[in-house]
């Protein structure tokens, strides 16, 4: 299928590099589009404009003053675990971009089990945020530690519960298959646009934004960073290059969640009326992926600077006695369907 | 088959020695966290084996839903940073070495009466490739029609722990 034959070290050297950009790329896109210019426009102010042109060059700044910072490490803390933490947290992003499918030939691993694999990936960053917050030996950073434990184990569940139904109806656990499936479905008997889940699977879609919300700790669920309590929580003891690591991690695992959703919901690097095999969609895949990536990153930060904070027991108990009873009916409602046509 | 043995013996060699870290660090933290790497080095054989739903599923369970509840725990109840003398007993190397052996002589035997001494032969492709190609849709075929019962019969057994778990947390 492919037009040009590589050999093993040479698609080595691509996925890694194309990682990096996977990585890099969303996180930049976001910080800059959304963090710095969409919440400028909401509160009526123009965002920094000074550094390049319409201040698109203030991340390079950002970047420079964190590097210059000092390093500064508490004097009680358990320093090999405090220097290991932000490592974690950015790994499981990482991992997460590794069963993406970015074109027909474009992805780093065509798995089996995708979008399972990167369900249990995306936990891992549990730990590194528990030992962040630990190993700080400082109490703000502990309670944070503890609350983002709780809040991302509450919202794991609904959000795994609402990637069932998309699987359940796409018949897949493979990522790529789920792209397919949404390219070639069918929408009662027509078929001109496929079937992109988001319409038949809309109460999964909201499910799944509102558990990403939450596992992202992006502001209605931001507890375990409320600063007006705990400082900055878990991050509080990081200065410099560290709390930049924790800090790319934020926005990386942003976009790659965004990514995610924009393949199960939103129809992935798929463009209806092009063929699937057609070579042209390794390079355009990439970029139409990225371009639905960006329209649920707008939603998510949408929600951040529109609502207030929720209070710790409002949170637990909507995951608990809201979204995880929805996501249940959702599954039972596509399987009789799926039984049923 | 040569890459995948020297991976093999690199990644048993971190299982073992993240292993004996555990029961030997005196501090229960990093003990938690070298059973992290025990769990993660077993994915990663699982991997190597082209089981991926196994893979998968020993991330999920293990790592992000048991070892985070045990740091939960940890952390809210007796977690110092530094080291724990009382963490490791005299009295418990006795009893390791006699679980050690024990397990051994279970496992070993239960090995040999299976396999014998010869090598088991590898499949042809050295990947299982079954039903549609595809590794996961034969482990859920086969849970579903082979083991349907005791798969029931778990669910409900973990529904009861779950019951159960609330009725002793409860002090009404």
């Amino acid at each position: 299928m492919t037009a040009v034959e590589l050999s093993y070290w040479q698609q080595t050297v691509f996925r890694v590099l194309g990682v990096l950009v996977a990585v890099i790329l969303p996180a930049g896109g976001f910080v800059y589009v959304f963090l710095f210019k969409m919440m400028s426009f909401m509160q009526s102010r123009l965002g920094p404009m000074e550094a390049g042109p319409y201040g698109s060059m203030q991340l390079l700044a950002e970047v420079g003053k964190f590097l210059q910072k000092e390093d500064i490490v508490p004097e009680k803390a358990d320093r090999r675990l405090f220097f290991l933490a932000p490592y974690i947290v950015l790994a499981s992003t990482f991992l997460l971009l590794v069963v993406m499918p970015f074109g027909p030939d474009a992805y780093f691993t065509n798995l089996d089990t995708g979008i399972f694999l990167a369900m249990g990936l995306s936990s891992i960053s549990v730990i590194g945020i528990l030992i962040a917050g630990w190993a700080s030996a400082s109490k703000y950073a502990l309670i944070g530690g503890l609350r983002a434990a709780g809040q991302l184990i509450a919202y794991e569940l609904p959000m795994v519960l609402a990637v069932v139904g998309v699987v359940i109806q796409a018949g897949t656990l493979n990522l790529q298959g789920i792209v397919t499936a949404q390219h070639s479905g069918e929408i009662f008997g027509f078929g001109g646009i496929g079937n992109p889940f988001i319409i038949t699977q809309l109460v999964g879609f909201f499910v799944f934004l509102t558990a990403t919300q939450a596992e992202l700790t992006q502001t209605p669920f931001d507890m375990p960073v409320a600063e007006s309590e705990i400082v900055t929580g878990y991050i509080t003891e990081y200065s410099g290059l560290r709390f930049l690591l924790f800090f790319i991690g934020e926005f990386a695992t942003a976009g790659a969640f965004a990514a995610i959703a924009a393949t199960l919901f939103l129809g992935g690097w798929a463009v209806p009326f092009v063929d699937l095999d057609d070579d042209i969609m390794n390079i355009a895949g990439p970029l139409v992926l990225f371009g639905k990536m960006m329209l649920v990153g707008f939603l998510i930060f949408w929600v951040r600077f529109t609502f207030p904070r929720f209070r710790e027991d409002q949170l637990q108990a909507f995951a608990w006695k809201f979204l995880i009873p929805i996501s249940l009916v959702n599954i039972l409602a596509t399987m009789v369907l799926k039984v049923a046509f | 088959m040569v890459a995948q043995n020297i991976f093999f013996y690199a990644i048993a060699a971190v299982i073992v020695w993240s292993a004996f870290r555990v029961v030997t660090t005196q501090n229960v933290v990093h003990a938690a966290l070298h059973l992290v790497a025990v769990l993660a080095s077993v994915a990663a054989q699982y991997i190597l084996l082209a089981a991926e739903f196994v893979a998968a599923t020993q991330v999920l369970v293990y790592i992000g839903a048991i070892v985070v509840l045990f740091l939960f725990g940890i952390m809210l109840t007796r977690a110092k940073i530094g080291r724990d003398q009382e963490l490791t007993h005299k009295s418990a190397i006795v009893g390791g070495a006699l679980t050690a052996l024990l397990l051994l002589a279970v496992m070993g035997y239960s090995l040999l009466d299976e396999f014998g001494w010869s090598r088991t032969p590898l499949p042809e492709d050295s990947r299982l490739i079954g039903v549609n190609g595809s590794n996961s849709a034969t482990v859920s075929d086969s849970i579903f029609s082979q083991y349907l019962v005791p798969f029931e019969v778990i669910s409900v057994l973990l529904l009861a722990a779950l019951v159960g778990a609330i009725v002793l947390a409860r002090k009404d």
